[in-house]
């Protein structure tokens, strides 16, 4: 059975603005969570060019390490470590609803499995941070 | 009980008589029970009859009423005046939909969508009513049941941004109900419904911004449903790459 039809002359289409994402926090927060995709990918395209800078040559690693010491980088690493940290939190909590874990039968609650991997990634970040702490300062 | 007075400044939309819908104000004298719907019909039968707006069963289970109230959406028969008061109460068509008439929205490609899912159980083979019905266990109940709880009010799709800035995507209350069969352990429907589902207006439109399950009324949550789906359809998807016989 086919629906019925309004006619379609009558009808009014309300466009949706450009600025939709500021009507609501929720919406901020999302767009937020996109933006921080740009910074962290920043972020790579350093790192791998600094990785890059290892084989030009002693001298050229230097010049760049020196360059990410100017305030303008170390302002955008900070830009990125917050977008970093942003990103990550968030996605915990959207794994808790992609991935629920179940116990016998029953799902944990959202805010359990968000702290579980909050803390996972609290303690590698840890590991990470002493390894690096324990390297001679000449490596 | 005394009474007190609140506005509602109501959408109105009349096709062929105006381009773009204006804003009418109605003063309305309220009991401390009443919720935005009980206003609507009070001003449709003693104040202006001409005003349009659906409704069915003022009890939260028709998912008739949507409107947007205050910018939210929300089921008109589940608000309470006195939780606006004294300030003045914005009641406009549900967000992302095309407008018939002051309140009414266009539903036709709502149903169009949810069609396309197929949301019934699907069975390869049907069994004679002879051999009884299909059972099912406690817990095959519990993987699907909240899912079906939807009462196709189209709340999450006047939240969802990537609705109205694409009308094409199916949505999260089509999807959520197509996945709902899928859970259920009568059904063998699913890879009907991958074509719908993991289309790139389906399931892959979805950029996870979680609106449609806060604003359900039901708890739905078809943001998770939608995830799910995802997971699921790769998982079926690097199946059929490695192991292309045991497609199903």
């Amino acid at each position: 059975m086919m629906a019925t039809r309004p006619d379609p002359a009558g009808l009014y289409h309300p466009a949706m603005p450009a600025t939709w994402w500021l009507r609501k926090r929720s919406y901020f927060l999302f767009m937020l969570r996109e933006l921080s995709s740009v910074f962290i990918a920043g972020f790579l395209v350093v790192l791998l060019l600094q990785i890059a800078q290892i084989s030009s040559g002693e001298d050229a690693r230097a010049a760049f390490s020196a360059m990410l010491r100017s305030p303008g980088w170390i302002l955008f690493h900070g830009v990125a470590l917050a977008f970093a940290v942003y990103h990550s939190v968030t996605w915990f909590y959207t794994t808790s609803i992609v991935m629920p874990l179940r116990v016998r039968g029953r799902e944990l609650p959202r805010w359990l499995f968000t702290a579980l991997n909050i803390g996972a990634w609290a303690g590698v970040s840890l590991v990470i941070l002493i390894l690096y702490l324990a390297l001679p300062a000449s490596a | 009980m005394s009474e007190r007075t609140i506005t509602l400044d109501v959408t109105r939309y009349r096709p062929h008589q105006e381009a773009v819908p204006t804003v009418q104000s109605y003063a309305i004298p309220f009991p401390d029970d009443w919720v935005v719907l009980d206003a609507l019909n009070h001003i449709k039968d003693q104040v202006d009859g001409s005003l349009s707006y659906r409704w069915s069963c003022r009890m939260g289970v028709c998912g008739s009423c949507g409107m947007m109230v205050n910018g939210e959406p929300k089921l008109s028969c589940a608000v309470f005046l006195r939780d606006y008061f004294p300030r003045a109460i914005r009641v406009e068509p549900l967000s992302n939909f095309p407008v018939i008439r002051d309140l009414v929205i266009d539903m036709s490609g709502f149903l169009d969508k949810l069609k396309s899912v197929k949301p019934w159980i699907i069975r390869e083979q049907e069994k004679p009513l002879s051999e009884g019905e299909y059972l099912q266990s406690p817990r095959e109940l519990d993987a699907y049941q909240h899912f079906s709880q939807c009462i196709n009010c189209m709340l999450c799709y006047a939240a969802c941004p990537v609705f109205g800035l694409d009308s094409g995507f199916v949505g999260p209350a089509a999807i959520a109900l197509g996945y709902r069969y899928n859970l259920d352990s009568r059904d063998h429907g699913t890879a009907e419904r991958r074509e719908v589902l993991g289309d790139h207006e389906g399931i892959w439109q979805c950029t996870f911004v979680g609106e449609c399950s806060v604003v359900c009324p039901k708890h739905v949550d078809p943001a998770a449903a939608i995830q799910r789906v995802k997971v699921d359809t790769a998982k079926d998807w690097i199946l059929s790459l490695v192991m292309p016989w045991g497609q199903r």
